[in-house]
């Protein structure tokens, strides 16, 4: 172990030595260790998420045809800086009903519930803060807390809007919520372990060959969980202004968005761990550590850039079909999905490599075309009873 | 006294604390917000004890599902957010007595357990989210009550469509 | 002391500090002036009637017990599928019996039509 090949570990143990050397007992030396390393990463995470206000916003100018932020700085990439002093030194407004604690606690754990994901996100095989053995439930436990954050926020404001879009949120986090899970059993399967490191070393294949149907129904529901359109019933503008963050102005609005923004930068971080490889490349990820953590960050942004380009694509969904396509058919198609990963891992565990992708693919692309059959044959089904009532109405308004 | 009793300490306090304050606060939602710190509380109680799964579970099961169901009962049912009637009841003294009876219980058999030996050996590297896996699918362990909790928890959704369609039929009147 | 859960939980406070901090200093560099009208609930120029305390539909609490049974079920399919690989075949049909029994309960559900938005 040398400072070139790792040094991430290596600038940790040296400062551990320090500390002892210092007088220190060892474990109050880790926890000091741990204290700078995390937060080392999470300002570092924060920075990131100051530049991914400036790649939202050129990307979303981008989509709607304008130019986006283009005058303060090269290319405008000083502007959420400026932004942020704005932030700043906006005035701190508790509206008069506001029930103080919660109200200013809300956006505190909405923008630390995203920030506990990166505890666990491996950015290369040795840079990474846990490899916990129960990482893929910390992923749903850190989600719960922030569906917590807006039920917080819309009840404290004070405002009917605001806890109509807290409901709307949570009902459709909650929801989506069943078919992520059951799609996190997928990598599960195919890895034996919850640890993200585990999974990421065992992808010789990308599981997104193994299980294409598993992230395609990983991506809509991460999409539903982030409440960005078409899922972004709960701050739909046309019907309850903003939702859950309506009375939130100034710095903690701040902390709201910033949240939102690093949230789906997350799940595209989580996205390429889970379905991408994560932070290996073809071997590329052996020269160096850090070159890992670049891989990782490229896979990242192109998952973030889907979810972008979803968002200033599609339309907003009405919440009964987005209540219906969750329970009527991201549901059953995420179980029979297990059922037919888990059957399928285990026939064709011992066989060739290229048999076993083969196959698992193939049994995606099955399920994919009987789900498809059994929606199409219920439409026509509904069709057909909507027709004979319009013929039925015909024949009496005739007489 | 070394760092880990001092947190166990810490939070247990802590748990105590907002267990009292769920059944003191006037306001049913704090009420709820409470109850969470106390669950999560007992997160921190499943971590220091290594038990990475069910610190994991406590947090999605508990805070994720059933304090959101919590808080969504309390918005559903109360018009009033503010609790004004007496917050003690006549059979107040019955209850103390008994809670003080399993509570003094409760620590004759943990006095008198020898726990501390038992428990000496540390968890750490073994797998034990394997061994749980295994223990829930082996016909020599717990298969059947692993299977018998997916009929209880489909007799639980039969009951809440009965009181579901229940309010159905009330709020279509 | 368990090193994972020691870093997740000065992760958890580092985490909290971040946020906090940044509201501090909001509220330390920006102005106070309030008044009622800047202070009152904003309902889009329209002056508040009756509390924010209305009563919601019931189907959100439909959902919410539907999900949580869910919830409960996956939570126990996690052992099963980190130790799939290590036992006997009949474990497969063990946890597909399993999650049938749930699926059986999803249709019900849904025959009952209380999966219907109305």
């Amino acid at each position: 172990m040398n400072f070139w090949t790792d040094p991430v570990n290596v600038a940790a143990e040296w400062l551990k030595d320090v500390f002892i050397g210092w007088g220190m007992t060892d474990p109050y030396a880790t926890a000091l260790v741990y204290l700078l390393g995390a937060f080392l990463l999470v300002a570092l995470v924060m920075l990131l998420d100051v530049f991914l206000v400036w790649v939202e916003r050129k990307v979303v100018a981008r989509f709607q045809d304008r130019i986006g932020p283009n005058r303060v700085g090269p290319f405008g990439l000083i502007q959420p800086f400026a932004d942020i002093i704005k932030l700043i030194i906006k005035e701190d407004i508790t509206p008069a009903g506001a029930d103080k604690v919660v109200y200013n606690l809300a956006p505190v754990l909405s923008l630390a519930s995203v920030l506990l994901l990166w505890a666990i996100l491996p950015l290369s095989a040795l840079v990474y803060g846990v490899d916990l053995n129960v990482a893929v439930l910390y992923l749903v436990a850190a989600g719960a807390l922030g569906t917590l954050a807006v039920i917080m926020a819309g009840w404290s404001s004070n405002n009917k809007y605001a806890l109509l879009g807290a409901f709307r949120t949570v009902a459709q986090m909650i929801s989506f919520e069943i078919p992520m899970v059951v799609v996190l059993l997928i990598p599960t399967i195919l890895t034996g372990s919850m640890s993200l490191k585990t999974i990421v070393e065992r992808q010789d294949i990308w599981y997104v060959v193994l299980t294409p149907l598993g992230f395609v129904i990983f991506l809509i529901s991460a999409i539903a969980e982030l409440g960005r359109a078409p899922f972004d019933l709960n701050e739909a503008e046309s019907e309850i202004v903003a939702g859950f963050h309506i009375e939130y102005s100034g710095m903690k609005f701040g902390l709201f968005y910033a949240g939102e923004l690093l949230h789906a930068f997350t799940f595209g971080g989580f996205m390429a761990v889970l379905f991408f490889g994560g932070y290996r490349f073809f071997g590329l990820e052996q020269i160096h550590p850090l070159v890992a953590v670049l891989i990782l960050m490229v896979k990242a942004l192109l998952g973030y850039w889907v979810i972008m380009w979803i968002k200033y694509t599609v339309p907003r969904i009405r919440i009964d079909h987005m209540l219906a396509l969750n329970w009527k058919f991201l549901t059953p198609l995420a179980f029979a999905l297990l059922v037919v990963t888990a059957v399928m891992h285990r026939l064709l565990g011992g066989t060739q490599p290229w048999v076993y992708a083969l196959g698992l693919f193939l049994s995606n692309v099955v399920l994919l075309l009987a789900a498809l059959e059994i929606l199409r044959a219920s439409a026509r089904r509904q069709r057909r009873q909507e027709e004979a009532v319009l013929s039925a109405v015909a024949e009496t308004a005739g007489h | 006294m070394d760092a880990s009793q001092i947190i166990f300490g810490l939070t247990a306090l802590l748990i105590i604390f907002s267990a009292l304050r769920v059944v003191t606060t006037r306001n049913m939602v704090h009420a709820a917000l409470w109850l969470i710190v106390t669950l999560l509380g007992v997160t921190v109680l499943y971590a220091l004890l290594q038990a990475n799964f069910l610190a994991v579970v406590q947090v999605v099961v508990y805070v994720g599902a059933i304090a959101i169901l919590f808080i969504f009962a309390i918005m559903l049912t109360r018009r009033e957010m503010r609790d004004g009637g007496p917050q003690l009841n006549k059979g107040w003294p019955l209850a103390a007595l008994i809670s003080l009876a399993v509570f003094g219980g409760l620590l004759a058999l943990l006095y008198n357990a020898p726990v501390s030996e038992r428990l000496a050996a540390s968890l750490e590297g073994q797998d034990t989210l394997g061994a749980l896996g295994q223990a829930l699918v082996s016909p020599d362990a717990y298969v059947l009550p692993f299977e018998v909790a997916s009929v209880l928890l489909l007799a639980a959704l039969i009951g809440a469509v009965y009181v579901a369609l229940n309010k159905k039929q009330e709020s279509d009147k | 002391m368990h090193n994972e859960w020691l870093y997740i939980g000065v992760f958890l406070i580092v985490a909290g500090f971040i946020p906090v901090a940044a509201l501090v200093l909001a509220w330390v560099l920006g102005p106070k002036k309030p008044n009622p009208i800047k202070q009152s609930t904003y309902e889009c120029g329209i002056e508040t009637v009756g509390e924010s305390w209305v009563q919601f539909k019931a189907q959100y609490y439909v959902f919410a017990l539907v999900f949580l049974i869910f919830d409960v079920e996956t939570v126990f399919l996690f052992p099963w599928a980190v130790t799939l690989d290590k036992l006997p075949l009949f474990v497969v049909t063990e946890g597909i019996v399993f999650i049938g029994i749930l699926v059986a309960g999803l249709l019900y559900v849904w025959r009952k039509g209380l999966l219907e938005w109305v």
